[in-house]
């Protein structure tokens, strides 16, 4: 089944008919995913060609492409200024899954909407400033290359998007279950901690790759999750062991501040987890080959 | 971005939080006329301090009294050009002297794990506050803020009794509380600082030192931050790349680093200074000189001028390209290559070592070998490349 995005997700892009939206929604459906319409504001209506003659209808707000498509999960790519109104309209709209791919998207801007959809309890949010999430062989929410990996029974989750792309890719010939893209920034809607209880509880992931860099202590309670909840073998990987303190490295999450948030801390805490970390993205996939192969 | 004290101290005032008079300056001369001022407001005493975006200035004696205009220029000179924590101290505000009967600590704070916001406050300012919540996390009273209703009259009220503040005033600092609040979300801040929050001998709530950090992010909303850039101190090779919209932070390794996407280059870094450690010689080995992640979907130009800011840096001996093509197409990563060797032509020295993978990744390898440039090395994978980029910078070095 996989975790959160499957073959029977019926997917909407908010922002479809700008060019990012476009592009990312052909790609989109030319690894199979389905797309029953996009959402923009004041062009309800119309309709987006793509190629093999697919046509994808276009609504004026989330609330009307559910009503007429009864789609249940929302790619939003709309610019980071106008993101947490499409957001709260997504909430507003009860979409089960807002994937979220914008980047720059203001704090303040991520904090309300994540709260409004806490107070709602009816949408999941996936990021922002993230790759979105793919179910190899089924769907694909988001900007992650589908011909990277095919489906298998390895579950990821990752912070950094290239960081997800170049893990996949080392582990192509096993595959996965679901990757999760979950957005390097200080405010996310999803955590390690959701898909690591999400992948826990997924018949179809045997093993779970986790992806952190340095920034904030979501790694160190990842690894205590992992300690009590998980039972399936986890491999890790942080980024950042080299990076200095006080400066930002890209991500507006992945700072070092003081003594907290080194890539050391949270390495340390998930060995103590029992989570096995590799030294390099290939090391952490040679991990990760060695599980899979032992668990036949 | 931090903002120096005065900054913050100018911000607090606008948003009507109560503050002592204060102006900065640059130079001895400046420092003497701003202490006339100011001066003549507060009894003839002002108080000259650093301004340094680091913490123990006054434990530096970055921080001085003085009774007449004449001490304050003396402190003024002594204190500018200091150098505290490896800050050069180019800047002091010369503020209002205040009798302080109490010290108390106040802040506001993007709480990352519970995706919230946090108030801190405590009867025990004036001291470190990490080594106070370690000591005594009792006198530190922690309150979620919701993002969305803020601090209103019942949340101010509801942090004074939890700091336990005396009564006679729990009003005045409920009230400096609520506009604190204002500087956070009307400014788009991740940190609003008061330590201290002082009670004068006369009784009066003064915020005697600020520290706010802002939200990059949100600059589209507020145009006026921009001037708020201590561009002065920033490295000039960050300068320029800044220019360029290119996300770069200057370390002091010998190999250059390109990759795309914040994660895969934080990577890149790791992994370069592991195979580093095959080569040079203790306390020596080859390391990255930078971060650069050129983001997703870059085109040839922003690979010219990427490659542009990493070949300035007198220190980079090797350059190594790491690009994984999400959205990023290889074949622009390599016209980018082709396209910045062109324009530098005799002036190309440094060796590069470039590892493509992903979209458009033969196209990309291929244009790579028709230009067949002799400084250009292509590997296969990513170990491989930061292996060989480290030892063509160590054998840079020797050279």
């Amino acid at each position: 089944m996989a975790i959160f995005l499957n073959a029977d997700s019926k997917v909407i892009v908010q922002g479809m008919t700008g060019s990012e939206g476009k592009k990312h929604t052909q790609l989109m459906l030319t690894s199979g995913t389905n797309i029953v319409g996009g959402v923009t504001p004041g062009k309800g209506g119309q309709k987006v060609e793509f190629d093999s003659g697919v046509s994808v209808p276009v609504f004026g707000s989330v609330a009307e492409a559910i009503e007429a498509t009864g789609a249940n999960v929302t790619v939003v790519f709309v610019p980071a200024k106008f993101t947490k109104a499409a957001v709260i309209e997504a909430i507003d709209a009860k979409i089960p899954l807002a994937v979220v791919i914008t980047e720059g998207v203001a704090v303040k801007d991520s904090a309300e909407f994540w709260t409004y959809a806490l107070q709602a309890g009816t949408t999941r949010i996936i990021g922002p400033n993230c790759p979105g999430v793919i179910s190899p062989g089924a769907s694909n929410a988001g900007i992650i290359p589908a011909d990277i990996a095919g489906p298998g029974r390895i579950g990821l989750v990752s912070k950094s998007g290239t960081l997800t792309y170049q893990m996949m890719y080392e582990l192509r010939d096993i595959g996965f279950s679901t990757a999760v893209g979950i957005g390097g920034d200080p405010v996310i809607g999803t955590t390690h901690i959701d898909c690591l209880e999400a992948f826990e509880n997924d018949p179809d992931t045997d093993a779970i790759v986790m992806i952190g860099e340095i920034g904030g202590d979501a790694e160190e309670r990842a690894a205590a999750y992992i300690k009590d909840h998980v039972t399936k073998p986890v491999v890790g990987y942080v980024a950042g062991f080299t990076a200095p303190e006080g400066k930002t490295m890209g991500h507006a999450g992945a700072i070092v501040s003081g003594s907290s948030g080194t890539a050391a801390a949270k390495k340390e805490a998930l060995e103590a987890a029992g989570v096995k970390v590799g030294k390099t993205p290939s090391a952490t996939a040679s991990l990760m080959r060695e599980i899979m192969k032992n668990l036949g | 971005m931090d903002l120096f004290e005065y900054q913050a101290r100018d911000m607090f005032e606008a948003h009507g939080v109560p503050v002592l008079a204060g102006a900065v300056a640059e130079t001895v001369e400046e420092a003497r006329a701003a202490a006339e001022t100011i001066g003549a407001l507060s009894g003839g005493v002002v108080v000259v301090k650093a301004q340094v975006k680091v913490g123990g200035r006054g434990k530096a004696g970055g921080v001085k009294v003085a009774k007449s205009v004449d001490e304050a220029a003396d402190a003024a000179s002594q204190i500018l050009g200091m150098d505290i924590k490896g800050h050069t101290v180019h800047k002091v505000m010369i503020a209002a002297g205040a009798q302080i009967a109490e010290e108390y600590y106040f802040s506001i704070l993007l709480d990352r794990a519970n995706r919230s916001y946090l108030a801190m406050a405590s009867k025990e300012g004036g001291v470190e506050i990490e080594v106070l919540a370690v000591e005594r996390p009792e006198a530190l009273a922690r309150i979620p803020v919701d993002p969305i209703v803020g601090i209103d009259a019942a949340k101010a009220k509801e942090i004074v009794d939890a700091a336990n503040f005396d009564e006679d005033v729990k009003g005045q600092i409920a009230e400096a509380m609520q506009k604190l609040w204002t500087v956070y979300r009307d400014e788009d801040a991740t940190l609003v600082e008061v330590n201290p929050l002082v009670k004068t001998t006369d009784g009066r709530i003064v915020a005697l030192d600020g520290k706010v950090t802002l939200d990059d992010n949100a600059g589209f909303r507020h145009p006026g931050h921009e001037a708020l850039e201590d561009k002065a101190s920033a490295d000039p090779l960050e300068a320029a790349a800044k220019a360029k919209d290119l996300n770069y932070v200057r370390l002091d390794g010998a190999v250059g680093i390109i990759g795309n996407g914040a994660g895969l280059v934080m990577s890149t870094l790791d992994v370069v200074a592991y195979a580093g450690e095959e080569f040079g010689t203790e306390g020596n080995h080859p390391s990255p000189a930078n971060f650069l992640d050129i983001g997703g979907g870059a085109s040839a130009q922003v690979m010219i001028d990427g490659l542009h800011i990493i070949l300035n840096d007198q220190n980079v001996k090797s350059v190594l390209v790491n690009v994984f093509g999400g959205i990023t197409a290889c074949d622009h990563v390599a016209n980018g290559i082709v396209g910045a060797l062109k324009v530098l032509g005799d002036e190309a020295t440094k060796p590069l070592v470039v590892r493509l993978d992903g979209n458009k990744v033969e196209e990309g390898r291929r244009i790579l070998a028709e230009f067949g440039h002799p400084l250009v090395t292509v590997e296969e994978t990513m170990d491989g490349a930061a292996r060989k980029a480290a030892e063509l910078a160590s054998a840079a070095n020797k050279n």
